[in-house]
C-alpha cells in the first residue's frame, strides 16, 4: 500500500526526518512511536503533501495494478488518491455544524458543477442526498447524531478527535493516518477507541497508519511498529519485539 | 423541515418586495428613488464582496476595480453612436466599438463577464497570496485599472470619463438584480461548493487535507464576486449617466468593506440590512457634510465630517465585535490565532 | 554633454523621491516586524506631519527649525494615540479584523485632515535656506533635492545605532523574530510597540516635512498615494528588514522617475509602476529582495 524509500525533511537547519524507510501492507495497522519533536508528525506532513520531502521516495499502491509517487503532489491530489488524516492539534472547521464539517469531507468526489449545485439539477440533487445520508451515518457511528446541528467548536476535546476521523472518512480513503487520535482522553474513551478504529477499519476496508503516545493502544492495536528518535529509524517489528529491544527502551520507553 | 418552513417565508419577502418597489414608484420623488436604486447596487456589491471576503476567507480590496470595468463596459456599450461623437472629441473611439449600441441586458452580461475575465486573469497568480499581502495586491490592481482608464483615451475617454449614458436603471432593474445575487449567493452557499470556500475560511490547511484545492475554489469565489461586482458598476453607470476614472477610488470599496463589516462576515441577511441602512445613512448624514436650510437657521456643513463619523463606526464595531468573540473563545484553545 | 546633465539631474530627482519612500517605509517595515500588521494608516500620519509643520511655521512665531522638530515628535505621540485606540484592543485577533481596523483608522485620518484642515490646497512654507537652486557644472539643482538624501542617510545612520547597540532596540528586533520567546523573556511588550509606533510616525513627518520641501502642494489625502508606494517599497525590500525597506524606496523613486523621463509616452503610467512591481515581486520572490521575514507553518 505504502512504500517509504530514504526520506529527509529538513527545516533550514533543522533535520526532522533523516532517512526513514517505511513499508505498510494493505489492510495493516502499522504504528509509529517516538518522543516528542522525533519526526513523526513530521512524517505524517510529507505523506500528506503538506511538506516537499527534501529527498526520498513515497510509493503508494492502492490497487496492484496503480502506483503513484505522492512526494511532489499537493495535499488536495493525495487526499483523491486516498490518503486522509487527522491532526494531532485538531483542526476542525470549527465554526461550522458538526453535519458540515463531514458532509465538507465528501466534497471532493463531487460530480456535479458548480452551476448545478446552484440551480440544485436533479442529478446534484441526488448526489447531494447520498452526501447527507452518509455524513449522518457516520456521525451516528461516532454518536454524535444528536449533535450534528452544533458549532463543532463547541464539542468536548474527545468528541472533536472523532469528528475529525468521521471527516476523514467522507473522503472515501484507502490509507488513514491518525496523529495522536487518543490524546487527551481518558481510559475508558481511549479503551472505546481502540473498538472503533478496529470497526472503521474492517468497515471501511481501511489501511491505518497512527501515532500515539499512549503505549498501551499502539502494543494492543498495532500489526507492526515503527520507532522514531531525532528524526532516526531506531527500530521496527512486532509489538513483542519492539517491547524487548533495548535501544528503544533506552531512548523512548525507559524515559516515557 | 427548516427547508420546508422556509419557502412560504421567501416568497412572502419576495412578494413584498415587489410590492413595495410599486408603491415607491408610485409615490416617491426622484431623489428617494434614487436612494432605493443605490440601496439595491450596494446589496448587490455587500454581498459580491462578503462572498469572497467573508464566506471564503480571502482579503480582497479590488472592488472599486471590477466596478469600473462593470461601468465602462455598459457605459460604452449602451451609449448611442450620436453620443459616442460627442464624447470622443479629444481623440475619436476606437472603430470596433464607434457603431455599438446594445440593450441594457446584454450590456449587463458583458459587464459581469468582462469582470470576471480582467478579474482572474489579473487575480489568479495572486490569490494564493495571505491576507494582508492579497489585499495590497488587490487594491494596486483596482489602481493599476483607475490609471490604465485614465490614459486609454481611445477606449475610455480618459480622465473626461463618459457623459450621457442612458439611465436605463430603475428600481426593477437596481433590485432585480440585487434579488438574483441574493438567491445565487444563498444556493450556492447551500450547495457543496459554498461549503467548500467555508472550509477554506475556516481552515486551509484542513481543507485542503480534505481533498478541497484551493487555487480552484478560491478562483471561483472570486470570479463569482467580480462578477456581480461588474453588474453592479453597470448599474452604477446607468443610475448615474456620468462615470469617470476618479469615481472608482479606494473609497468606494471602503463604503462596500464598511457595508460587509457591518453585516457581518459570511452573513447573507446581515448584509443586506446593513446595504440598506448605510445607503440611506449615507444620504440622511449628508447634512453633515452640506448646508441645510431648517428655514429659521441655516448650519453650516462640514465636508468630510459624514465620513468622519463612517469611520468611527467601522472601528468601533470590529472592535466591539472582537472583544465579544475574544470573551468567548477564551475558556478554549485560541481557534482564532492560527496564521 | 546636454544629455548627460539632463541624466544626473533625472538621477538626483530619482535618488531624492526614493529617499523619502525610504523614509516612510521604514515606518510600515517596523511595525509589520512586531504586529505582522499593515499599518495603512502610516501615510497618513506622514499627511498630519506635514500640516502640523504648516500650522506651527505658519500660525506660531516659533522659528522654522524649532516647527522641524517639534512637529515630527508631535507626528510620533500621535502615532502611539493611534496603536493604543484602534490596534491595541484587537491585539491577538485574526489579521483581518485588524487590517479592517487600519483601514477605518485610515480613513478617519484622511476625513478627520478634511475637517479640519479644509479640503483647498495649501502652499508649504519652505524656508528660503532649503530653497534655492544652485548650479553644478551645467546642472541647475535646487539643494533641497541634496538634502533630502542627506538627512536620510544621517537617520539611517541614527537609526542602525538604535537597533544594534541599544537595550531597547535590540528588544525591538528580538520582539520582531519572535514574539512569543521576547515575551517570555520578560520584554515589555506594550512599551516597545509604542517606541515603535513613535518612531515610525517621527520618520514619517520627516519625510513628510521634506516632501512638502520639494512637492510644496498639501492636501488632506496626500498621504495615500505616497504610503501605498512606501508599503510597496517595503515589501520589494523585504518586509520586516529595514535595510530592505531602503533598497526598496530607491529602486521605486529612481524607477518611478527613469520611467517618465526615458519614456515619456508611458508617463500617465507612473502611479502604476510601483503596482506593478508589487505583483512582479510578490509572484517571483515573495519574501522581498533582501529576505523579510518567514512565517513558521
Ligand atoms: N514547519 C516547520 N518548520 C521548522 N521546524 C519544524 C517544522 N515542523 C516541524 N519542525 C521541527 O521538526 C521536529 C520534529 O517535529 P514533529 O514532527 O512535530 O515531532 P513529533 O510529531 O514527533 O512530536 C521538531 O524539532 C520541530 O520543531
Ligand atoms: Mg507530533
Amino acid at each position: 500500500m505504502l512504500k517509504i524509500e530514504d526520506l529527509h525533511m529538513r527545516f533550514g537547519g533543522v533535520v526532522a526526518c533523516n532517512g526513514f524507510n517505511a513499508e505498510i501492507e494493505t489492510g495493516q495497522i502499522v504504528g509509529l512511536i517516538g518522543p516528542n519533536g522525533a519526526g513523526k508528525t513530521t512524517i505524517f506532513n510529507v505523506i500528506t503533501g503538506v511538506y516537499k520531502p527534501t529527498a526520498g521516495q513515497i510509493l503508494y499502491s492502492p490497487a496492484a495494478n496503480e502506483h503513484h509517487q505522492l512526494s511532489g503532489l499537493g495535499p488536495d491530489k493525495i487526499a483523491k488518491l486516498g490518503v486522509c488524516r487527522t491532526f494531532q492539534n485538531i483542526r476542525l472547521f470549527g465554526e461550522l455544524s458538526v453535519l458540515e464539517n463531514v458532509f465538507i469531507g465528501n466534497h471532493l468526489r463531487v460530480k456535479s458543477d458548480v452551476f448545478s449545485t446552484v440551480f440544485r439539477l436533479p442529478h446534484y440533487l441526488v448526489e447531494e442526498k447520498r452526501m447527507y445520508e452518509k455524513s449522518l451515518y457516520l456521525l451516528e457511528k461516532i454518536g454524535l447524531q444528536d449533535s450534528r446541528d452544533e458549532k463543532a467548536s463547541s464539542l468536548p476535546y474527545g468528541m472533536q478527535r472523532r469528528l475529525e476521523i468521521a471527516r476523514a472518512l467522507a473522503t472515501d480513503p484507502k490509507l488513514l493516518l491518525l496523529d495522536e487520535p487518543a490524546a487527551g482522553m481518558n481510559p475508558q474513551e481511549t479503551m472505546e477507541l481502540i473498538q472503533f478504529i478496529r470497526e472503521i477499519k474492517q468497515e471501511f476496508d481501511l489501511t491505518i497508519f497512527l501515532i500515539e503516545h499512549h503505549m498501551d493502544v499502539i502494543m494492543e492495536i498495532s500489526e507492526k511498529i515503527y520507532v522514531l528518535d531525532h528524526g532516526l529509524l531506531i527500530a521496527e517489528g512486532d509489538p513483542s519485539e519492539i517491547q524487548q529491544n533495548e535501544r528503544v527502551v533506552e531512548a523512548y520507553l525507559g524515559v516515557g | 423541515m427548516n427547508e420546508k418552513s422556509k419557502t412560504p417565508v421567501t416568497l412572502i419577502i419576495l412578494a413584498l418586495t415587489i410590492v413595495g418597489l410599486y408603491l415607491a414608484n408610485r409615490f416617491l420623488d426622484a431623489y428617494q428613488i434614487r436612494i432605493i436604486n443605490l440601496s439595491g447596487i450596494y446589496v448587490t456589491l455587500g454581498l459580491s464582496m462578503n462572498l469572497i471576503n467573508g464566506m471564503t476567507g480571502m482579503f480582497s480590496l479590488g472592488h472599486a476595480g471590477f466596478m469600473a470595468i462593470g461601468a465602462y463596459t455598459v457605459g460604452i456599450l449602451t451609449m448611442p453612436v450620436t453620443m459616442k461623437e460627442m464624447n470622443f472629441f479629444m481623440q475619436p473611439i476606437v472603430p470596433f466599438l464607434a457603431d455599438v449600441e446594445w440593450g441594457f441586458l446584454p450590456s449587463l452580461f458583458a459587464a459581469g463577464l468582462i469582470s470576471v475575465l480582467l478579474g482572474v486573469l489579473i487575480g489568479a497568480p495572486v490569490l494564493r497570496l495571505t491576507d494582508d499581502y492579497l489585499a495590497i495586491a488587490t487594491l494596486g490592481f483596482a489602481e493599476i485599472i483607475r490609471v490604465v482608464f485614465t490614459n486609454t483615451q481611445s477606449l475610455t475617454n480618459g480622465a473626461l470619463g463618459l457623459k450621457g449614458i442612458p439611465n436605463y436603471t430603475n428600481t426593477w432593474w437596481s433590485w432585480g438584480v440585487a434579488l438574483i445575487t441574493i438567491w445565487f449567493i444563498s444556493f450556492l452557499m447551500k450547495g457543496t461548493y459554498g461549503k467548500a470556500f467555508l472550509a477554506i475560511r475556516e481552515d486551509e490547511v484542513a481543507a485542503r487535507a480534505m481533498g478541497i484545492s484551493l487555487f480552484k475554489h478560491k478562483v471561483m469565489s472570486f470570479a463569482f464576486g467580480c462578477f456581480f461586482a461588474g453588474v453592479a458598476g453597470g448599474l452604477m453607470a446607468g443610475l448615474l449617466g456620468t462615470i469617470d476614472p476618479n469615481m472608482f477610488r479606494i473609497t468606494l470599496t471602503f463604503n462596500i468593506l464598511l457595508i460587509v463589516v457591518l453585516g457581518g462576515l459570511g452573513k447573507i441577511g446581515g448584509t443586506v440590512v446593513s446595504a440598506v441602512i448605510v445607503t440611506v445613512m449615507m444620504e440622511v448624514l449628508r447634512f453633515l457634510d452640506e448646508a441645510i436650510d431648517l428655514g429659521f437657521v441655516r448650519l453650516k456643513g462640514i465636508p468630510g465630517m459624514r465620513m468622519v463619523v463612517f469611520s468611527i463606526i467601522l472601528i468601533l464595531v470590529v472592535i466591539v465585535r472582537e472583544k465579544g468573540l475574544l470573551q468567548r473563545t477564551k475558556g478554549r484553545e485560541l481557534t482564532y490565532a492560527k496564521n | 554633454m546636454g544629455d548627460i546633465s539632463i541624466f544626473l539631474q533625472h538621477l538626483t530627482n530619482g535618488i531624492s523621491l526614493g529617499s523619502l519612500y525610504a523614509l516612510i517605509a521604514i515606518g510600515y517595515t517596523m511595525v509589520y516586524g512586531i504586529l505582522r500588521l499593515i499599518n495603512f494608516a502610516h501615510g497618513d500620519i506622514f499627511m498630519l506631519g506635514v500640516y502640523l509643520t504648516y500650522y506651527g511655521v505658519v500660525y506660531t512665531a516659533l522659528p522654522w527649525w524649532i516647527v522641524f522638530l517639534l512637529a515630527p515628535l508631535l507626528t510620533g505621540f500621535v502615532g502611539i494615540l493611534l496603536e493604543k485606540t484602534a490596534y491595541k484592543p484587537l491585539r491577538g485577533s485574526a489579521r483581518i479584523t485588524i487590517l479592517i481596523s487600519a483601514i477605518g483608522a485610515s480613513f478617519l485620518l484622511q476625513n478627520l485632515g478634511i475637517v479640519i484642515f479644509g479640503g483647498r490646497p495649501r502652499a508649504f512654507p519652505v524656508p528660503q535656506t532649503l530653497n534655492h537652486v544652485v548650479k553644478l557644472g551645467g546642472v541647475s539643482i535646487n539643494v533641497v533635492t541634496f538634502i533630502i538624501p542627506a538627512v536620510t542617510i544621517l537617520l539611517l545612520i541614527g537609526l542602525t545605532y538604535f537597533t544594534t547597540k541599544t537595550k531597547t532596540g535590540l528588544a525591538m528586533r528580538a520582539l520582531s523574530k519572535d514574539y512569543e520567546t521576547a515575551s517570555l523573556m520578560g520584554i515589555d511588550i506594550n512599551r516597545i510597540i509604542s517606541i515603535t509606533f513613535f518612531m515610525g510616525s517621527f520618520l514619517a513627518a520627516i519625510g513628510g516635512i521634506l516632501w512638502g520641501s520639494r512637492y510644496p502642494q498639501l492636501m488632506p489625502l496626500m498621504g495615500s498615494m505616497p504610503g501605498l508606494k512606501s508599503f510597496i517599497a517595503a515589501v520589494v525590500g523585504g518586509i520586516g528588514n529595514i535595510t530592505g525597506a531602503v533598497i526598496g524606496g530607491f529602486i521605486l523613486g529612481l524607477g518611478e522617475i527613469m520611467l517618465v523621463a526615458l519614456l515619456p509616452r508611458l508617463s500617465g503610467y507612473r502611479d502604476a509602476f510601483a503596482f506593478i512591481l508589487l505583483i512582479i515581486i510578490l509572484l517571483v520572490k515573495p519574501s522581498g529582495l533582501m529576505g523579510g521575514i518567514r512565517e513558521k507553518v
